[in-house]
């Protein structure tokens, strides 16, 4: 391609255009054109709403072609697989890009090259698309993989344990069935992009000995118009309402909080998550500081950029929980030995991670150490992700999240979680907070309007079904709506109480269960309304309904799996093992979805 | 004014003997609530849906319902109940309600705070001593109230006795009550249930019956539609002076409604007063207004037809010749306090409740005291017309003990309150009171505190003047016939109302309106010294008042709101 003005043709600019567009080329390079193109292909595509093609389609021989496959519960994954596979694609490698839940396990055999990138939730477990294939992986019936070369990202957690599970598993397996890794795992704690970086960039530069870089030049593709706001450019959003909504009597100090996304251009969907930058408590902050003996003024340099230990302990680094990492490093700067045989014990270890903060590892196990050292041990303080509550069609320029302030009392003082306190104390109306909008296309409405969906959501877990109830009514959507919802007490913790009354007054809502577990003797569950309500719910399920869960992934998520499971069961009159695979079938099909953390 | 039947008449008919939905909105767990047109029936049945008014606008913002609760109303004719019944009602307050007992103006028991899925079994355990809460609210005969002062204990009992007949002789007949609460037995849709005396819809209003022995009009008989004024002659019972059309209810700003105190009718014979009863009712049933819920009392009935057009239905459909009224004479209105021995040597002990709240507080420790008493006593609790408890039917050994334990819990504070308070009486109204405009048990005895340093300036100390204060003007604590009485307007605002005979004989006047505290004060301390200076010998506040001109006499409920200057 040239870039002469003749080749510019007169039809369909004029010709002021045209000069415009001649200036506007004069000078580039042609990498700098290629991208412009693309560019120019991606503004078409977005301004005639359809979708960009993101990367180049697999349309290429398998055994020639990089095959990523991901398998992601937050979208984390999927985000890295996606850049990933623009990035191969410029290298001019033939790319196939799908989510572990879309790939049939027995085509591994015919790849010559894999590359995976997998979370792991809560306590080793695997994101929901990435079961079933882990399953067949794990299993027997997988094949001997000589012919296969791979690689894979693991995306974790420090602060749980079996950090990396899945990611690992997949990496001893397929060496283990004969398959050759082109790089050593690398493990990403929540901090992860400059680790999965620098992974992306290793794996390009070893693809040319496995694969062939197509022997065309690059292919040209659409580039996506860049998000206005993300993580590194976050928009400063208006709180306008920070309301308690539980009442006196309760345990908890939920929150209703509502925010102004006036001006920022950003859109979301039911389903999504609003990603909050937030600071660490200033009185855990300066308990810290003089834990340690510190000058919080003193300058400390964070990844590269100086400041205050302060401000580098209130903005930029994790102290409101412990994990692996800076557990392992406190041991090293300590060289205490109870904190050591504390790391070799992993009952400990795990309470240690739940339930203590950085603040109760350091007077435990004194040190003599300096500022710079002791915030090198510290994790990047991470965005924390809320389900969003409201449907943006209901809501033009506002968000609204549903957050439980975490304060504890720990170790004979107050503890605070970062996030949640952040939003809940520090915030109220006419302040701004830091966000930005965390798609999460696992959780989503049925496309088709007209499909029933089951909301089952105890907790904060109800928010997003707040964003379904009113994103279904402003559509008119046809389909019925069947929340079920838990919590402790019926007269203080029963969320958006009059919300939910007025929508089933109004037909927006079809049916509610609500389970309060402390009201009576015998706690109740959501899983116990399940299982009573056994019946309707499978004929739901029958129907088509689509079923969603969204909470607490320790208890609720295996409590509601196992409920369902039963359902299946006695209505079917099957054997568990036949329930739970036709329960994995609806989450293959997507009519089982969950946002659990 | 429309002739369409009201609201209310419409969920009656349609109720079938009183069933409603109420079993549907019991089991809906969405709300705390019962379905709107259920909180009229379940009124029927004892039970009114409250909420707590202090966290109402909290809850709102918390995107809650309203935290609702409700008020369980137990009847106990004549006030008379047994120390097993006493525990019983301790023990479902302290499990299932909000850990106190308030005693009524009509001498019953009214529990709060019983959430929705605790009602069941909170009526459940209510009836297991026999104690039942049907009818004690709604458009029927309520609570018969009966007398608690012993001088003639054989007329008395004679007279408790009727009272519990009457009782019996007017509770609804309907099986909804023991289908819905009790498990009963479940009729076919509750069409097999007959209301022989009140037919499908019931009265057109509440109804409310008391019996009195004089002197002591303890149970105000002159507030009641109907009432039974005892006649004694040569110490045995000869009969009743019948009364009808009493009734304090009336609505602020619509002087078509008011107060009004009874017409005597006749005498009646002791055998007569059944039929006289329902001859009463069913005149009211019959002639009572349906279309309008504020003129529907058996007072309007009366001032719109006249008294003698009354007396005539009666007589009809009693057969019973009512004879021209017997002489009596009330000396006042209050309990009497303290030890009293009756005629067969019994004892009887009246204790001052302040407002009718059982409750520990602090030293006094009145809810314990009472239970310890109650494990112990060989004899009877008697709630008083005033919100007090008599401790009954007691020999000497049993007065002494009672005496110590009184004592030992801190609960004999009936020599320690001045006359004032003694004489004192608050209705519920907030938190949980959905009438209420104003404060009223929270708030009277901090009022009183006051009082009693004017009163004490103005040389009073040892005087009794009547107190009663309600938090709106529907008067459960009948105010309009206190001496001084205190209505609700709206937050710290009373009208204050004077002239009233200190024993219930005559209707207060309005002297102030929309009075707040430091008015009331001002209002009532220069009287308080004019009537220690001026007083006749044994003259009462009210009648004084009325005597010098502060207010006007009011001699009947209609001219109750007339101008300043008319008679």
């Amino acid at each position: 391609m040239s870039a002469s003005p003749e080749s510019i043709p007169a039809y369909p600019l004029d010709d002021e255009q045209a000069l415009r567009l001649h200036d506007a080329l004069a000078g580039l390079t042609p990498g700098q054109l290629q991208w412009v193109s693309g560019y120019a292909a991606g503004v078409a595509a977005a301004n005639a709403g359809i979708d960009a093609p993101v990367a180049p389609a697999g349309h290429a021989d398998s055994a020639e072609a990089l095959t990523i496959l991901y398998g992601s519960q937050t979208g984390n994954g999927e985000q890295i697989a996606n850049q990933l596979a623009a990035a191969a694609g410029d290298k001019g490698f033939a790319v196939t890009l799908k989510s572990l839940a879309d790939y049939k396990p027995a085509n591994l055999k015919r790849e010559s090259m894999v590359t995976f990138v997998v979370s792991t939730h809560g306590e080793g477990d695997p994101p929901d698309d990435a079961e079933l294939f882990r399953e067949f992986l794990l299993s027997t019936k997988a094949p001997r993989l000589e012919s296969l070369n791979f690689s894979v990202l693991a995306l974790g957690d420090t602060s749980y344990l079996n950090f990396c599970q899945t990611g690992r598993e997949f990496d001893a397996r397929l060496a283990e069935l004969g398959a050759k890794r082109l790089l050593p795992i690398v493990e990403c704690d929540v901090d992860y992009e400059d680790a999965a970086n620098a992974w992306a960039g290793s794996l390009l530069d070893a693809l040319p000995a496995v694969i062939g870089a197509g022997n065309a030049a690059p292919k040209l593709r659409a580039v996506e118009l860049p998000a206005k706001h993300d993580k590194n450019r976050p928009f400063a959003a208006e709180v306008l309402t920070n309301q308690k909504i539980t009442g006196g009597a309760s345990t908890k100090d939920v929150r209703h909080i509502e925010l102004s996304l006036e001006g920022s251009g950003l859109r979301y969907e039911p389903g999504d998550a609003l990603a909050v930058l937030v600071e660490n408590p200033p009185a855990l902050v300066a308990q810290l500081i003089d834990a340690l003996g510190f000058d919080g003024a003193s300058n400390v340099d964070v990844r590269g950029s100086s400041r205050s230990l302060r401000d580098a302990l209130s903005l930029d680094l994790e102290i409101t929980s412990t994990n692996l990492g800076f557990l392992q490093a406190w041991g090293a700067i300590s060289g205490d030995e109870r904190l050591q045989a504390l790391l070799d014990d992993r009952q400990e270890l795990r309470r240690l991670i739940d339930t203590w903060q950085v603040i109760d590892v350091v007077r435990e196990f004194p040190a003599d150490t300096d500022a710079q050292t002791f915030v090198n041990a510290l994790r990047k303080l991470t965005p924390r992700s809320y389900s969003i509550a409201s449907s943006l069609a209901a809501n033009p320029d506002e968000v609204h999240l549903t957050v439980a302030a975490v304060r504890y009392e720990a170790f004979g003082s107050e503890h605070w979680g970062a996030a949640s306190t952040h939003l809940a104390d520090r915030l109220e109306a006419g302040d701004s907070v830091k966000v930005y909008v965390e798609p999460n296309t696992r959780f989503r409405l049925p496309a088709n309007d007209a499909t029933d969906v089951i909301m089952v959501g105890p907790g904060t877990g109800v928010a997003p079904f707040r964003a379904f109830v009113e994103e279904r009514a402003e559509r008119g959507a046809a389909g019925r709506n069947w929340l079920i919802f838990g919590d402790r007490n019926f007269s203080s913790d029963f969320l958006y109480q009059l919300e939910w009354q007025r929508h089933l007054k109004e037909g927006r809502l079809d049916r509610l269960d609500v389970a309060f577990s402390r009201d009576q003797a015998r706690k109740v569950y959501v899983q116990d309304r399940i299982r009573e309500s056994a019946h309707e719910l499978f004929e739901w399920l029958d129907n088509g309904a689509h079923l969603y869960v969204c909470g607490d992934a320790q208890h609720m998520a295996g409590d509601v799996d196992a409920a369902l499971i039963d359902v299946i069961s006695s209505q079917r009159n099957v054997g568990r093992d036949s329930a739970e695979a036709q329960l994995k079938e609806l989450r293959r099909a997507g009519r089982y979805q969950r946002d659990v953390y | 004014m429309s002739t369409a039947l009201s609201d209310v008449e419409r969920i009656k008919a349609a109720s079938r003997h009183l069933r409603g939905t109420l079993v549907e909105s019991l089991r809906n767990p969405i709300t705390g609530a019962l379905a709107d047109d259920d909180t009229q029936l379940s009124k029927f049945h004892g039970i009114y849906q409250q909420d707590d008014r202090d966290l109402r606008s909290e809850r709102t913002r918390q995107k809650l319902e309203p935290a609702y609760s409700f008020m369980i109303r137990a009847r106990v004719p004549g006030g008379i109940c047994t120390p097993a019944q006493w525990l019983n009602m301790d023990d479902v307050a302290t499990r299932h309600a909000n850990g106190t007992i308030r005693l009524t103006t009509r001498q019953a028991f009214q529990l709060h705070g019983v959430v929705k899925t605790r009602l069941k079994q909170t009526i459940q355990e209510i009836n297991r001593q026999m104690t039942d809460t049907l009818a004690a609210c709604g458009d029927v005969n309520r609570n018969v109230m009966a007398p608690t002062h012993y001088d003639l204990s054989h007329v008395h009992r004679q007279v408790a006795e009727e009272a519990r007949r009457l009782s019996a002789h007017l509770t609804p007949a309907t099986s909804a009550y023991h289908e819905i609460w009790l498990d009963g037995e479940k009729l076919d849709d509750g069409e097999a249930d007959v209301e022989p005396i009140y037919g499908d819809t019931y009265l057109p209003r509440k109804f409310k019956s008391a019996f009195v022995v004089p002197p002591q009009n303890d149970v105000d008989v002159f507030a009641q539609d109907l009432g039974f004024i005892a006649i004694v002659e040569d110490n045995e019972l000869a009969g009743y002076n019948v009364t009808v059309g009493g009734g304090m209810g009336m609505s602020h700003g619509e002087t078509a409604t008011y107060p009004r105190l009874a017409d005597v009718l006749g005498f009646c014979r002791p055998d007569d007063v059944l039929r006289v009863a329902e001859a009463v009712v069913t005149t009211q049933r019959d002639f009572g207004d349906r279309t309008n819920r504020k003129h529907a009392r058996l007072k309007y009935t009366i001032d719109d037809r006249g008294v003698d057009w009354f007396r005539d239905q009666v007589v009809e459909r009693s057969g019973v010749t009512l004879e021209a009224p017997r002489s009596f004479a009330f000396v006042g209105n209050g309990d009497v306090y303290g030890w009293q021995r009756d005629d067969a040597g019994r004892w009887h002990y009246t204790l001052f409740i302040q407002n009718g709240r059982v409750a520990d507080t602090g030293e006094r420790r009145l809810m314990t005291g009472l239970r310890e008493i109650a494990k112990v006593l060989h004899g009877e609790f008697r709630l008083t017309p005033n919100q007090n408890l008599s401790i009954s039917n007691l020999s000497d050994d049993s007065k002494a003990l009672v005496d110590g334990m009184l004592g030992e819990f801190g609960i004999d504070n009936t020599s320690q309150a001045t006359p004032l308070r003694l004489h004192s009486m608050a209705c519920v109204a907030f938190p949980t009171c959905g009438l209420a405009m104003a404060e009223s048990e929270r708030y009277l005895p901090s009022l009183i505190d006051r009082l009693d340093a004017a009163m004490a300036d103005a040389g009073l100390a040892g005087d009794a003047i009547t107190i009663r204060m309600t938090g709106c003007p529907n008067g459960c604590a009948r105010p309009y016939i206190a001496e001084i009485g205190l209505v609700g307007k709206g937050p710290g605002r009373y009208n204050l109302y004077l002239g009233a005979g200190f024993a219930g004989q005559r209707l207060g006047c309005l002297y102030r309106e929309n009075a707040n505290e430091e008015e009331i004060v001002a209002a009532l301390s220069p009287l308080f010294s004019s009537y220690s200076v001026g007083r006749d010998v044994n003259e009462h506040f009210g009648d004084f008042l009325v005597r010098t001109g502060v207010v006007r006499e009011v001699t009947a409920g209609r001219t109750f709101h007339a101008a300043a200057g008319d008679r």
